[in-house]
């Protein structure tokens, strides 16, 4: 599937459009405002139409994953390539771009959370310019991991995400950014690191011989290192189940357990979450922590079948104790920004026992909680943002009797609580639905578990609403002012996402289904 | 006909929903609110549901119809694909219910409009009853578990919605709260039980799951594992039927509107339970069936016990609603599945019909206290009643004909459906031993009419303790007694079975037969023939026994409130600590707040300790290890390595304070070290 | 003695060239180092080209016939008139600055 305007490729341009709009932001003078909050948001918009082509043109019934010919709206071309480099033969790095039904609702997501993130940014007073610079620099890191075949490329994205958040965070943030910011940024490149190991070692333990010389030569190719042809014999990750490849896997799942965050990984989170300024957090929840996911689905599944089957058990134990975990923190907590970060972990923690399940169910589940609780978190992250901006204030305490004094919100709140509690007819149930179902067919005991994390779930979802939008509207809240026009424009396309997904969430399970029940097989059935 | 049945159930279920929508985005901008178009979509749904069950049971068949679309297809690359399907299943028993979901709900949508007039919410209101009705409609027509998961969570949220609907008290939000948290205890187990099945059958869809049992295939081939999926969805009945040992959420839900707790509360929701038991029957095995019995005991028995002892009108009426619930579902275990179906459609008419009458009393104090300025008297107390009669009397003449269905006085529809479960005890007991539970049924059903005479009697008959009080106070406006007459009609027997002592002849008990079972043989309960054969040998013992026991209670209750030949207060402190037990509640809350509420929150204490001491402390004392380390390392840097290299920055400084001197900055001495330098040059090489 | 002395003195040859060479070069660097006017030395360093100059003249016209020697001298001679050029300049420059030109009064360099 080929796809191009102007003799560039779709992805390139959803993916470096950003980078455009980060040159045209830094040319319009640091005072004119407006243009340049223009600037972003359109700029976000077009990656959105572009999704919406992506999501148009994309063939349903490719599988995808484990060869070229799967992937769509491939882009390949030579990137660095320097010969005969003593010791190291011909280094090679593709610039190797595609998509296939496990990243396309990941696009979808990052350009949708970009776009909304543009706009609820206009609440932005401070260094306007520098800020919407780095926002579009990490739009286009978190695009590229989602994009990017050649693992060289993954790991440059992975990193140049980094540093815009930590600006973001350290800049623009609340009272303790400067912790938080570092605190993300120490964690995360730990990660990183580990990362950049396994990623030499996979490079020097793979090699493919040349289409034309017949050559070998070391690849970053990511497909290629999902082959087992192709490691050379004797290399450090050559055979099956070896030390070294479950060292290896353990490193890569640290790293993506630090991202999803996973217990006992996680405590960046709440601090992140807290810290961020609204925009900030939403990006964060809806988009950066479904790298570690994906991550996981991308890179470790296929790459190390036989290390991901030997830690199934762990993965789903670890996915158990975030969701059971996460719900017992988020109950206890009374900053209203906190209590979502813990949310999140325990509905990551769905995510994840649902890929751990390796079968379909659990991985279309799984990948879809991915994308419905981006959505989820975005909404919440924004609603908290709404009465934060009027009152300076977050903590579950401060507020009451929201609900007469701002029905609108209450509306959409409530709708955006609920289906973070798994209420069916809104899209966390579909997601959590299929996830436990796939758990369960795996490993019986941690999906009963599990599922007692939706009580307690339950519990603080409607003891936050009770504290926050229910009772009487006490006296320093009476002069709050309904949402604004703008405030509609973020919240309803989410809304209506959430329903639609929730009644009908077919077309999102057509789009992976059959690369995910591909990937099942592959891992399951490997191809030694 | 069969086209037309889906069409009309597809109105039946999108009508009440297309009502909510409109009423909460234009609810207020419609004049008089929206009530109307509430209630007449309700009324024009009422209609249908009538329609569908005129023509479903006059042509006196059982057959099964049923209608599927694919919601989801999962492609699996190794066992073909997966399809989730909807769709909707319409027999007896799903038309008899909507034509029960249905009118109760279009009785109190009438009955709404005088209760709840000047409420600030009002079009709200009415666009939460519609949304109820919507998931309600949903859960009748189902043929699938997931459908039925779906709908039981969304009457789940309209109950919340409800009950908290005066959500400026802090105790109907935590009522609301309270019900939709403990419900999800229940609908926990349901969910984990739904998945046994999806898992080994790959559908939700009832009619595959069952015939896949009959033809011998266990959940993972395990007769342990099918009755745990058995019970585990009656979990979802125990949590929503208000069963021991959750039934505690069903009293505090009293906290939302009257009528609210007339239609979700008594008549339909609380049902849906036993609803779902009735559908799940093929597949419950004999132990889980008697797990099902024994519940239904327990808490018929404990709620009886308690209503004896409340003073809160609408407590009462929760209590007894709790204690007929179990009736019903004990009727259901004991495999009396008509008789417990039937139980659910008369006690739908009589206990809506005692809500609403409650409403109407409440509704009628309220108003007189108003007048008086008296905010103070509770309006819901019967000790602050008495002597309504005479003020009220549609109010009182229907309160009492439901009254007298509930005791199971002959001539009314409780008498039927409650002989009949009573027989049905007497039948299992008889055959297979258990006689602890006729026992209970027969103790309960006395306590009932006693409870119930008790009630009435201190409500409307008597002297006002302080006729001043209430000297303002009227019947109720027309759109709040009709609902009532209509009840009350709906109360007598004929609407049931044309003989007013046996309702086995009627059309229900022909329409309504309890499903096969479609489990392997050993694992059933005893057939339905040997249990009808059962019933009908020991019906009359049971009727003449049911009768005595509840003139007994009835006698009782007149001998002790209306003649006061016994003091109340005499008999409850001869009791002693039964009563106290009693009156509490048997303590059910306090332990519940303690252990659980107090145990989660003592959990998410330490858990939030563990989470910012332990492992954040663990990674914030690697950074101030890294930290301490560092700084070793900046003294080290700074003393040693900087050190050495300031070392050298200096001895060059000193060189070249002593070299400086040959600089002189005349040219004519740089020059003659040019030529001596020639010279010594050339002295040394040449 | 006498006679030896006449002799070489009549019979002018490589060494006679050379030694005036070696004169003019000594007087040339006896000025260039002593003398503190600018001027002077620049005389000196024009008297030090000069005895190069002969040198090569001399080279050239007792060695095999070659132009070299006359060719490069005549390299010498506009280079030093260059030199003297610029070299005015310079100290036309100096004399500007420091309102004198002697050479002892101008030592910024001094370490």
């Amino acid at each position: 599937m080929e796809l191009q305007f102007l003799g560039i490729g779709i992805l390139t341009w959803i993916l470096f459009l950003p980078i455009a709009g980060l040159i045209i932001i830094l040319l319009i003078p640091g005072d004119k405002l407006k243009a340049i909050r223009i600037t972003a948001t359109a700029i976000t918009g077009i990656q959105v139409i572009l999704a919406a082509v992506i999501f148009r043109h994309f063939d349903r019934a490719i599988e995808g994953i484990n060869s070229i010919e799967g992937f769509q709206f491939v882009e390949k071309y030579r990137w660095i390539t320097v010969e005969a480099v003593p010791w190291f033969g011909r280094i090679e790095i593709n610039y190797f771009l595609g998509i296939d039904g496990l990243s396309v609702l990941m696009v979808i997501l990052t350009a949708l959370i970009g776009f909304i993130g543009a706009i609820s940014s206009w609440t932005i007073k401070k260094q306007v310019k520098g800020y919407f610079a780095l926002y579009m620099l990490l739009v286009t890191g978190m695009m590229g991991v989602f994009v990017a075949l050649d693992f060289f490329l993954f790991f440059i994205f992975w990193e140049v995400m980094l540093l815009p958040m930590y600006f973001l965070i350290g800049i623009w943030g609340g009272p303790r950014r400067e912790y938080a910011a570092i605190k993300f940024f120490l964690y995360t490149f730990v990660g990183g690191i580990l990362m950049m190991l396994v990623m030499l070692a996979l490079y020097f333990s793979v090699a493919v011989p040349d289409p034309e010389t017949g050559e070998m030569y070391h690849t970053f190719n990511i497909l290629h290192m999902m082959n087992p042809a192709y490691y050379v014999e004797g290399s450090i990750l050559a055979g099956v189940d070896t030390t070294w490849r479950y060292v290896a896997w353990m490193a890569l799942f640290i790293n993506f357990a630090i991202k999803i965050p996973l217990f006992p990984f996680h405590t960046w989170l709440p601090d992140a979450h807290v810290e961020a300024p609204t925009p900030i957090s939403v990006i964060l929840a809806g988009v950066l922590l479904k790298l570690g996911t994906y991550g996981l689905l991308r890179i470790s599944f296929p790459i190390f079948p036989d290390a991901t089957m030997y830690f199934m058990i762990f993965m789903a134990v670890l996915g158990m104790i975030s969701i059971i975990y996460g719900a017992f923190c988020a109950l206890a907590q009374d900053d209203f920004k906190k209590l979502i970060a813990y949310s999140s972990i325990s509905h990551m923690g769905i995510v994840v026992i649902g890929i751990a399940a390796l079968n379909t169910q659990g991985m279309v589940g799984g990948v879809l909680q991915m994308f419905n609780h981006g959505i989820i978190t975005a909404v919440l992250f924004l609603m908290v943002g709404v009465v934060y901006d009027r009152t300076g204030k977050r903590g579950l305490y401060d507020f009451g009797g929201l609900a007469n004094q701002m029905p609108k919100y209450t509306g959409i709140a409530m709708i955006g609580l609920f289906a973070a509690l798994g209420l069916p007819g809104l899209n966390g149930f579909v997601s959590e639905l299929f996830s436990f179902l796939g758990a369960f067919e795996a490993y019986r005991w941690i999906a009963i578990v599990s599922v007692f994390g939706i009580i307690i779930t339950a519990g603080y979802i409607l003891w936050t609403l009770q504290r926050v939008f229910l009772g009487n509207t006490p006296e320093h809240l009476t002069s709050l002012k309904d949402l604004t026009t703008r405030e509609m424009v973020c919240f309803v396309p989410l809304i209506i996402l959430i329903i639609l997904l929730g009644v009908y969430p077919a077309p999102a399970i057509e789009l992976m289904n059959t690369s995910l029940s591909y990937l099942t097989q592959i891992v399951t059935v490997p191809a030694y | 006909m069969e086209q037309s049945m889906l069409h009309l159930s597809l109105l039946i279920l999108f009508i009440p929903l297309a009502g909510f929508l409109i009423l909460v985005f234009f609810g207020k901008k419609l004049p008089r609110q929206g009530d109307w178009l509430g209630t007449s979509l309700i009324g024009i749904t009422l209609l249908m549901a009538l329609y569908m069950l005129i023509s479903k049971i006059s042509s006196m068949s059982t057959e099964t119809l049923t209608y599927s679309a694919s919601w989801v297809i999962l492609r699996n690359s190794s066992f073909g694909a997966t399809s989730i399907d909807l769709g909707f299943m319409i027999d007896n028993l799903t038309v008899v219910m909507l034509v029960v979901v249905m009118l109760v709900s279009f009785l109190v949508h009438l009955f709404s409009i005088g209760y709840m007039k000047g409420d600030a919410r009002y079009s709200r209101y009415f666009a939460y009853l519609g949304l109820f009705t919507f998931s309600m409609t949903g859960i009748v027509l189902t043929h699938n578990l997931l459908m039925m998961y779906i709908f039981w969570e969304l009457v789940g949220v309209s109950s919340y919605l409800l009950i908290g609907f005066w959500y400026e008290k802090k105790s109907a939000t935590n009522a609301a709260s309270k019900a939709f948290i403990v419900n999800r205890i229940g609908d926990a187990g349901m969910f984990i039980g739904i998945m046994i099945l999806f898992i080994h059958f790959s559908t939700f869809t009832f009619e595959p799951i069952f015939s896949g049992l009959a033809a011998g295939d266990l959940p993972f081939q395990s007769t342990a594992w099918l009755t745990a999926a058995g019970i585990l969805i009656f979990c979802g009945a125990v949590g929503k039927s208000a069963q021991f040992p959750l039934h505690v959420w069903l009293p505090d839900a009293m906290e939302g509107p009257t009528p609210v707790s007339a239609l979700i509360h008594a008549a339909t929701m609380v049902a849906a339970g036993v609803y779902l038991i009735a559908r799940m029957f093929p597949m419950l095995t004999a132990e889980a069936l008697i797990v099902i019995a024994y519940i239904g005991a327990i808490t018929a028995l404990i709620a009886a016990t308690i209503a004896l002892t409340q003073y809160d009108i609408k407590k009462v009426l929760a209590y007894s609603t709790i204690s007929q619930l179990g009736f019903m579902v004990m009727a259901l275990g004991l495999g009396a599945f008509a008789a417990g179906f039937m139980h659910l459609v008369t006690h739908a008419a009589f206990k809506a019909g005692l809500f609403l009458g409650a409403g109407s009393v409440i509704f009628a104090m309220h108003n007189a206290l108003h007048k008086k300025n008296d905010h103070h008297t509770d309006a819901q107390d019967i000790r602050n009643m008495g002597g309504l009669k005479s003020r009220m009397p549609v109010t009182y003449w229907t309160f009492l004909i439901f009254t007298l269905a509930i005791a199971g006085v002959p001539l009314t529809s409780g008498f039927l459906s409650k002989d009949e479960i009573l027989a049905g005890t007497l039948a299992f007991s008889s055959l297979n031993g258990h006689y602890l539970l006729p026992i209970i049924a027969f103790t309960v059903a006395g306590m009932t009419a006693f409870y119930m005479f008790r009630l009435f009697i201190l409500t409307f008959h008597g002297n006002h303790a302080d006729e001043s009080r209430i000297s303002g106070l009227m019947e109720s406006p027309l759109t709040m007694t009709i609902p009532l007459l209509i009840l009350a009609g709906l109360s007598t027997f004929v609407f049931y079975s044309f003989n007013p002592l046996g309702a086995s002849g009627g059309w229900f008990f022909s329409a309504i037969e309890r499903p096969a079972s479609m489990i392997p043989e050993a694992l059933q309960p005893a057939s339905a023939e040997i249990f009808n054969q059962a019933v009908k040998a020991l019906h009359t013992p049971a009727l003449i026994l049911s009768v005595l026991i509840a003139g007994a209670g009835i006698f009782g209750a007149v001998w002790v409130y209306e003649w006061k030949k016994s003091s109340a207060d005499v008999i409850s402190q001869n009791f002693g600590a039964l009563y106290k037990g009693a009156f509490n509640k048997w303590y059910f809350d306090e332990m519940y707040q303690y252990v659980f509420v107090g145990g989660t929150f003592i959990l998410t204490k330490i858990l939030r300790w563990f989470d910012e001491k332990i492992i954040d402390g663990i990674v914030n004392g690697a950074a101030t290890l890294s930290e301490r380390f560092s700084v070793m390392n900046r003294w080290f840097d700074e003393n040693i390595i900087d050190g050495l290299v300031n070392f050298t920055a200096w001895f060059m400084g000193i060189l070249g304070f002593v070299l400086r001197r040959l600089q002189t900055g005349k040219i004519q001495h740089y020059l003659a070290f040019v030529v001596l330098g020639v010279l010594v040059f050339y002295f040394i090489f040449v | 003695m006498e006679n030896e002395l006449i002799q070489w003195l009549s019979q002018p040859g490589l060494t006679h060239y050379l030694m005036i060479g070696a004169l003019l070069f000594c007087i040339g660097i006896t000025l260039v180092l002593t003398r503190r006017n600018v001027i002077m030395i620049l005389m000196g360093i024009e008297l030090i080209l000069n005895s190069v100059n002969l040198n090569f003249i001399a080279f050239s016209r007792f060695s095999v016939i070659t132009l070299d020697g006359h060719l490069t001298a005549l390299f010498l001679i506009i280079l030093a008139a260059a030199e003297a050029a610029v070299a005015l300049a310079i100290v036309l420059n100096i004399y500007n600055r420091f309102k004198t030109i002697d050479i002892d009064e101008i030592s910024l360099l001094k370490g």
